[in-house]
């Protein structure tokens, strides 16, 4: 299981400082939610553990992103293993220029992961977990005499485990841009997982979506905390209330209060962690 | 894991090498032109014109054709502008419906790509239909059609980005359709509209094509509107070719001052967008 | 008093005049393309009526003197040239255009925005005298390394000047196309672990496919109908080239070279203009086909 610390991160874009000194130890196989008010820096906390900050050149980061013992912002550290650790769901899904099947194989094939691998990785994943419990239906055979018929498997493997299998196992060649907006986070979801990450970020997952695909995602979530560690930017506390098993109180790009959920909301102990469960800032 | 990255080593350097190639044809092209007419360069070059006959004659300068190219210029440009002007404010919704603006930016998409030797082949024959000579006149009328498209299409992306609650808080006020267009839009859009000139100049100075049929040439510094007038292109492209070493002198002096000029037209409308894009309001 | 008086107020006149005007000026402009294209047609008439069509545009006789007009040789040689000029140009301007939009700084993708609009406002006779001083000889040499006896004034010098004068068209266009592909597009392809030129390859490509497609045929127009650079390096024989490294007489060139012998033979001047005629069709085709694939795309070039 791997496993992500922060050691006196700052993050600047041009000559703000939007993160300042964040020192901080991340629990595994939990979900841990990071709460503030808009503009305080969540976002940008989550897209620096895994390097998406690179895109933009006129961010600056200090500190250390501890993953594995390693920092990831070590110039010898390889970016692409990590990205492949750390998966990542944007707010609004991007479904990638491509057929539903080819954004989840799209992953697997990028990382050269052949068709053993990729079965061992799925054996290795049954025999740890009930989650197959929840997959009704799923048979796993393996067919010899189709070509290709691992990345079948794993594609609907991932497609289950995000919830979209069922309304989509027609069209898997349809161009993925056809989906409604809540399966297409479903599918990001799905195309997240299908590279084995074992950390998950997601970036207000449920904000563009209807309640039901809302409800949907939230409740993949409780189901793969068992082996992800799942770190969520949200802005509804009560989504927060809900999930969280951890929670991360960022606030003017400080970290004001960290803990368990139910000592977090139950007894704050800063007055602006106070202020902001109460709902006096937004 | 090496081959992904080999690859995209491989095609980093392919990416800067196709970039060098463009670089250094740029380079190399104002780098002869200078090299070549430099030597050439003389007071008396720019201020003398040809002499000793038929404009193959040895001694004299270039005068001629410089006083030519700008008289064509300014001409044509003066007559673009009070064509083009009409039909950037008229392609705004409150003038047109959107089929009729989108189909004319269709035609003027087509006019922007017709070569300017069928503008002059058109030209000529207006022109012979008409009883008019190959003149400063037949130059100008070529060089006007030649610099409709530019002018309009670039001086419409302008009037475009005039907002629409500007205007709106104009008519809000109880004015009249023209009177919004000349006490609001067109003072917004005259920066952007000296642009759109500059360029459309730079571009009409330079072809030879169309005023190759329509202007002729001569050694003597235009007299007339219904006289053949001498102009830069023209004088590189007749005189580049002889075996006489003087003549070839003042086809480089051409190539050099014309490189000039355009680069000078180039530079100042860059300079001119960035002054006044400070006072355009957003 | 709400209530409108009769007759126009002044403010009301000036109004109707300049709306007359502009609607005035927009007819004038759609009618300048059907005056030319008409004028071209009435010109090229008297041609058509007297040899077919097929024969004009597939014959390789070419004796106006004696009233063959065949234009197969001058087509042949637009096409050749074009097509080198494109096979050139597109990889290089691709691949300059991705450098640009996905691992160039800020800074240094001004600077070459710079470049390249210097480059692509230079006029055509300027590039046909470099082409006489620099690139003729180069297709000289080469051609003689390669065993070929050559003067230099080719299809491949053509090309070659038509490649670099096509060159920033092509790299603008598909700058501002590649910069148009949401930051979402990457992030999505680099959370999964891509390098920078997968994320190219299978994201950004893809997505930009159509604005590609619409920037290569703005460039192909410009080459197309492209004359004096092309005019001063091919060579201007009369005659089907054989090898990129024979003279070649594209369409552009016949009708800049022999306008003056338009009066004096007969039919000849229907020639030049059935010659411009075919120019003006094959470009504004090709014009129709950008405008809508860009307007389809979003986005404005």
């Amino acid at each position: 299981m791997s496993h992500i610390s922060l050691k006196k991160l700052t993050v600047s874009y041009g000559n703000h400082d939007v993160l300042r000194n964040i020192t901080i130890d991340i629990p595994d196989r939990q979900i841990i939610a990071i709460l503030g008010p808009s503009g305080c820096g969540k976002t940008t906390l989550l897209k620096s553990l895994n390097r998406l900050h690179d895109l933009n050149e006129e961010v600056r980061i200090s500190g250390d992103v501890i993953l594995d013992g390693i920092n990831i912002y070590d110039p010898q550290a390889d970016i692409l293993a990590l990205r492949k650790k750390v998966g990542f769901l944007s707010q609004r899904p991007y479904p990638l220029p491509m057929s539903i099947y080819d954004n989840i194989a799209f992953g697997p094939r990028i990382h050269r992961m052949n068709g053993e691998q990729v079965l061992r990785q799925i054996e290795l994943l049954e025999k740890n977990n009930a989650m197959l419990g929840s997959f009704s239906g799923f048979n796993p055979r393996i067919d010899r005499s189709r070509k290709n018929s691992e990345m079948d498997y794993l594609v609907e493997y991932y497609l289950r485990l995000a919830g979209l299998w069922e309304e989509v196992k027609d069209r898997l060649n349809a161009p993925a841009a056809r989906l409604s907006v809540g399966q297409q986070q479903r599918l990001a979801l799905a195309r997240a997982l299908a590279v084995e990450p074992e950390i998950v970020l997601a970036d207000e997952p449920t904000s563009a979506l209807d309640p039901v695909s809302a409800a949907l995602i939230e409740k993949q979530f409780k189901l793969l905390k068992n082996n992800y560690t799942i770190i969520m930017v949200t802005h509804i506390l009560r989504q927060a209330k809900r999930l969280a098993d951890y929670v991360i109180f960022l606030y003017m790009g400080e970290l004001v209060e960290h803990g368990p959920a139910e000592s977090f909301f139950g007894s704050p102990q800063d007055e602006r962690t106070r202020a902001y469960i109460s709902g006096e800032i937004n | 894991m090496k081959s992904r990255r080999m690859e995209e080593v491989l095609f980093k350097w392919l990416m800067i090498f196709s970039l060098v190639l463009v670089m250094m044809a740029l380079a190399g092209i104002i780098f002869v032109i200078v090299l070549k007419g430099a030597s050439a360069l003389s007071l008396s070059m720019l201020i003398e014109t040809p002499k000793g006959g038929y404009y193959l004659g040895k001694e004299g300068g270039i005068a001629n054709a410089i006083v030519g190219s700008l008289y064509l210029a300014f001409g044509a440009s003066f007559l673009s502008v009070i064509l083009s002007l009409p039909v950037a404010f008229a392609l705004q919704r409150e003038y047109t419906s959107r089929r009729v603006a989108d189909w004319t930016r269709l035609v003027l998409d087509i006019l922007w790509g017709i070569p300017s030797i069928v503008y002059g082949a058109f030209a000529f024959v207006v022109m012979v239909y008409f009883g008019i000579r190959a003149s400063l006149l037949g130059g100008i009328i070529v060089l006007t059609l030649l610099m409709l498209p530019i002018m309009i299409r670039s001086m419409e992306e302008v009037v475009r980005m005039v907002p629409l609650e500007l205007k709106e808080v104009s008519y809000s006020l109880g004015t009249t359709k023209i009177e919004t267009t000349v006490s609001v839009v067109l003072r917004q859009v005259i920066p952007g509209t000296i642009t759109a000139v500059l360029l459309a100049f730079g571009r009409g100075i330079g072809d030879a094509a169309s005023v190759l049929f329509t202007t002729g040439y001569t050694d003597y510094m235009p007299s007339s509107l219904l006289d053949p007038v001498a102009s830069l292109p023209l004088a590189i492209f007749f005189q580049a070719g002889t075996a006489v070493p003087e003549v070839q002198d003042r086809a480089y002096a051409s190539a050099l001052v014309l490189l000039i000029i355009v680069l000078l037209v180039n530079i100042v409308s860059r300079i001119l967008e960035r002054r006044f894009s400070k006072y355009v309001v957003k | 008093m709400i209530v409108s008086e009769d007759g126009m107020t002044w403010r009301q006149i000036k109004n109707s005049f300049g709306v007359k005007i502009l609607r005035l000026s927009l007819i004038f402009i759609n009618a300048i393309a059907g005056v030319i294209a008409i004028v071209l047609i009435i010109k090229a008439k008297p041609l058509l009526a007297h040899i077919s069509i097929v024969e004009l545009l597939l014959s390789s006789d070419w004796h106006p003197m004696k009233g063959h007009f065949g234009f197969y040789p001058f087509i042949v040689s637009t096409l050749e040239v074009t097509a080198i000029a494109m096979i050139l140009s597109i990889p290089v301007c691709l691949l300059s255009a991705i450098y640009l939009s996905e691992y160039a700084h800020r800074r240094f993708r001004e600077f070459a925005r710079l470049a390249i609009d210097i480059l692509a406002g230079i006029p055509s006779v300027i590039y046909g005298l470099f082409g006489v001083i620099v690139v003729v000889p180069f297709v000289q040499a080469l051609g003689n390394a390669w065993g070929v006896e050559t003067t230099g004034y080719s299809l491949l010098a053509g090309g070659i000047i038509l490649a670099i004068m096509v060159s920033p068209f092509i790299i603008s266009v598909s700058l501002e196309v590649f910069r148009m592909v949401p930051i979402e597009a990457r992030e999505s392809a680099f959370a999964l672990g891509t390098t920078k030129w997968e994320a190219v390859k299978y994201v950004i490509l893809k997505s930009a496919r159509r604005g590609i497609f619409a920037a290569i045929g703005l460039g192909f127009t410009r080459a197309f109908g492209e004359t004096m650079a092309v005019m001063m390096v091919v060579g201007n024989v009369v005659k089907i080239p054989t090898s990129i490294f024979d003279p070649a007489y594209p369409l552009p060139a016949l009708i800049a070279n022999n306008y003056g012998e338009m009066m004096s033979i007969p039919l000849y001047d229907s020639a030049l203009l059935f010659a411009a005629l075919i120019l003006m069709i094959v470009v504004g085709g090709f014009s129709t086909m950008s405008h809508f694939i860009l307007h389809k795309t979003g986005g404005q070039a």
